[in-house]
């Protein structure tokens, strides 16, 4: 990697903000394109205000083959050469860096609004006139034989908002314009704000499928900010946890997608047994998605010799009823027929968006932070990844059949002989002053970051959330075009991205 | 197809038995607060300002619980050191006004049945429509699982539609954020009259874990009259499901009880 800290920040482990370099732009800029150009990904990019009118550019990059983080930085003002038009993973995160910031990245492509709100990290000394939230710039192709199909932000089921342009010939889709912003709730700025206890709350509302995942992002960053130990059983427990969230979503999901080509039988076994995972961590949390579990310094609630027993009954269930509704639904030529080469993404779109969880491993990526930055249990007890190649629906779906089996797998095992030690430790220590970390967690959707700097009293400066779904609505825009609008259900469940996570 | 007729038979019949059985809920499950003024200390304003969520109101009275903001978080029992607040694993906690949430005690006047042409209407056949206006997702989650073959909502004749023009009433989650406040008025009014307007979830009542911020409106706006409210974050389907049948006089009225009566 050619940009450099000199100290190693690692997942989950914070670096003084002093030892993030910052650089003049130009060097800023093709440090950031020159490491992701020979092969590091760009896990996070944002701003924050720097001085009365200046905002300073972080990036964060991951070397994922040697396990490593890097971060650098640069101070600008109103205006910078935007990274994307060489560095296309880097697009969602400039628009997001002009909507927050009020900084313009010249030359971006498709600089549009990204969530259609007023800039919420402004310099103190700088102000911009109040934003049209109605006011957004949609893509237009004219031609006597092509219509346009607007679909949301309301839908025709119990969906997120979203909007989605088609751009169609015929049954055939051109061009799909995803719009998002409407689920948006100011989630990074409360998280700057609130109070410990309550911005929590807020960790574990940026998702409401994706509970654990994001409360261990937050709480890990946390906890390297605090220097916080936490015993082997609260690291096997939240462990189980995401893997529980993990089964609860995959197996709903192939569910939804069986429901979508209308195969009855998938669709209503997996619908179950999805409420069976969910159950478990109601069981051991007192609430359905794990709110209440995850607390800095271990977890809240210890699993009990009797209720891991139960667990473990369940699970073996499961896992038999599993196999035997996949091997029918898999099996099925039927399903098979709608499945295969639907909604492809070509790897070198994958590449160059950075694509991140079973999205990128269905096109042929093993990427994963659970083995390519481990935390936590998974340093001790590895997943197995599993990747495809094709990047279709069949791919995505297999997928989630195979880290469903392995993730039960995992749990059975992990349950059975759970370490000891206390479930929480104390985590009464306040945050070190001008450190950055970054917690990285391999949500059910993906790559979920947390980048979070404290000023010099220990007080969060910035908190910098990243869901999947940020990287991977690109993928379902590139994955319609040559399909027929009839498959976009289907195609965007084979997705499942947030809309919450997106919009924060 | 031999193989998926053999599943079917050996899965056997998986919808609950609700209302007519139990709803029971393991040992953990956080449902309806309740609030123990007798082990109060004089402390609350402590409590009130350690609280994750405005739960717990101060009045002239005492103190009072605000089912309406509670996030069902254990750091809300948590904030209480003398233990006063603590969660139940009743369920039931739906009520038709926004007043009926705030109650001394955690108990609370569940909604009553609707009256009239209302209940003519409605009462054997409910069509909805969902806005999601700024929320996680959670709620509309629990919504989801309602279809599903444990809960199966359908059975009721309660179903989800894809129009408003097809709509009965809306169900509203999600904080009503200022880029969704349109299409909320919007299939508010393309909704034929009569209709419910339904509130699910910490967010659509007062703004939940977001209250605090400028991209929450708070909650379902007062310009929208708001038929049920439902609290929880999110709340288990059987708390939606027993507010809708309630409201649909499905289920009997009544503060508190056992369960709901046998054979209703």
């Amino acid at each position: 990697m050619t940009v450099a800290t000199g100290r190693a920040l690692r997942n989950r482990r914070s670096i003084p903000w002093a030892a993030v370099p910052c650089r003049p732009i130009a060097a800023f800029r093709s440090g950031v394109i020159d490491a992701v150009g020979a092969g590091a990904r760009l896990v996070s990019l944002f701003g924050l205000a720097d001085g009365d009118r200046e905002t300073r550019l972080v990036a964060v990059l991951a070397d994922d083959a040697r396990g490593e983080l890097d971060a650098t930085s640069a101070r600008v003002e109103e205006r910078y050469p935007a990274l994307t038009p060489e560095c296309p993973q880097a697009h969602v995160f400039e628009r997001e860096v002009a909507e927050q910031c009020a900084v313009t990245p010249e030359g971006h492509p498709w600089l549009k609004p990204l969530r259609r709100h007023p800039p919420d990290h402004l310099p103190s000394g700088r102000s911009v006139p109040p934003v049209d939230r109605e006011d957004y710039p949609f893509f237009r192709i004219d031609g006597d034989e092509l219509h346009e199909v607007g679909v949301g932000p309301v839908h025709a089921g119990i969906i997120e908002p979203g909007h989605f342009r088609f751009h169609a010939h015929g049954e055939r889709v051109l061009f799909l314009e995803i719009v998002l912003g409407y689920q948006h709730r100011g989630v990074e700025r409360l998280l700057e704000t609130l109070t410990p206890v309550r911005a929590m709350l807020v960790a574990e509302s940026i998702a409401g499928d994706t509970v654990i995942g994001h409360a261990e992002a937050w709480c890990g960053a946390l906890e390297a900010l605090g220097r916080v130990h936490k015993s082997p059983r609260a690291q096997a427990v939240r462990a189980a946890a995401l893997e529980l969230e993990r089964l609860a979503a995959h197996i709903g999901d192939l569910g939804a997608m069986a429901g979508d080509i209308a195969y009855a039988p998938a669709a209503a076994t997996f619908g179950r047994l999805r409420g069976d995972c969910l159950n478990l961590l109601l069981t051991l949390s007192g609430n359905r998605y794990g709110r209440g579990l995850v607390r800095p310094g271990g977890v809240a609630f210890d699993v009990t010799a009797e209720m891991a027993a139960a667990m473990v009954d369940v699970l073996t269930r499961v896992a038999a009823e599993f196999a035997r509704a996949a091997d029918d639904c898999f099996s099925a030529e039927s399903v098979q027929a709608r499945y295969e080469g639907v909604g492809v993404v070509p790897s070198d779109v994958c590449r160059d968006l950075g694509l991140v969880g079973a999205a990128a491993r269905a096109c042929g990526f093993a990427r994963d932070v659970r083995s390519d930055h481990p935390w936590g249990a998974f340093r001790y007890a590895h997943i197995p990844i599993a990747t495809a190649a094709a990047g279709d629906v069949a791919a995505r779906a297999v997928l989630r059949r195979l880290e469903v089996e392995r993730s039960l797998e995992f749990l059975i095992e992990q349950i059975r002989a759970l370490p000891r030690g206390v479930a929480r430790a104390d985590a009464g220590g306040p945050l070190a002053p001008e450190e950055l970390a970054v917690a990285l967690v391999e949500g059910w959707r993906g790559e979920i970051a947390h980048v979070v700097l404290t000023d010099e009293r220990g007080a969060i400066r910035r908190a910098k959330i990243k869901d999947p779904s940020f990287h991977n609505w690109s993928a379902l825009a590139a994955a319609m075009p040559g399909n027929t609008i009839s498959d976009f259900p289907l195609c965007n469940k084979s997705f499942n991205l947030s809309y919450a996570g997106h919009d924060l | 197809m031999l193989k998926m007729l053999r599943d079917r038979w050996l899965g056997g019949t998986r919808t609950l038995r609700f209302p007519n059985g139990p709803a029971e809920f393991p040992e953990r499950f956080r449902g309806r607060p309740t609030l123990d003024r007798s082990r109060c200390g004089d402390d609350c304003r402590d409590c009130a300002a350690r609280m994750p969520s405005t739960m717990l109101r101060l009045g002239p009275h005492g103190p009072a619980l605000d089912l309406g903001a509670a996030l069902f978080s254990p750091d809300e029992a948590a904030a209480c050191p003398h233990g006063a607040i603590a969660y139940t694993r009743d369920h039931r906690m739906a009520t038709g006004s926004r007043g009926g949430l705030v109650t001394p005690t955690g108990e609370v006047e569940l909604a009553r049945a609707l009256e009239g042409r209302a209940r003519r209407l409605f009462g054997r056949s409910l069509k909805l429509r969902s806005v999601v206006a700024g929320s996680c997702g959670g709620c509309e989650a629990e919504l989801v699982a309602l279809g599903n073959v444990v809960f199966d909502l359908a059975r009721f004749g309660i179903q989800f539609v894809a129009s408003p023009r097809h709509a009965d009433g809306i169900i509203v989650t999600g904080t009503v954020n200022p880029n969704m406040r349109l299409a909320l008025e919007k299939t508010y009014e393309a909704v034929p009259d009569p209709r419910l307007v339904i509130a699910v979830g910490a967010c659509a009542i007062g703004g939940g874990p977001f209250a605090d911020s400028p991209e929450s409106a708070g909650g379902v706006p007062d310009g929208i009259p708001v038929d049920l409210w439902v609290p929880g974050c999110p709340p288990h389907p059987l708390t939606v499901l027993d507010g809708l049948l309630r409201l649909l006089g499905r289920i009997e009225t009544g503060t508190r009880g056992p369960r709901a009566r046998a054979g209703e």
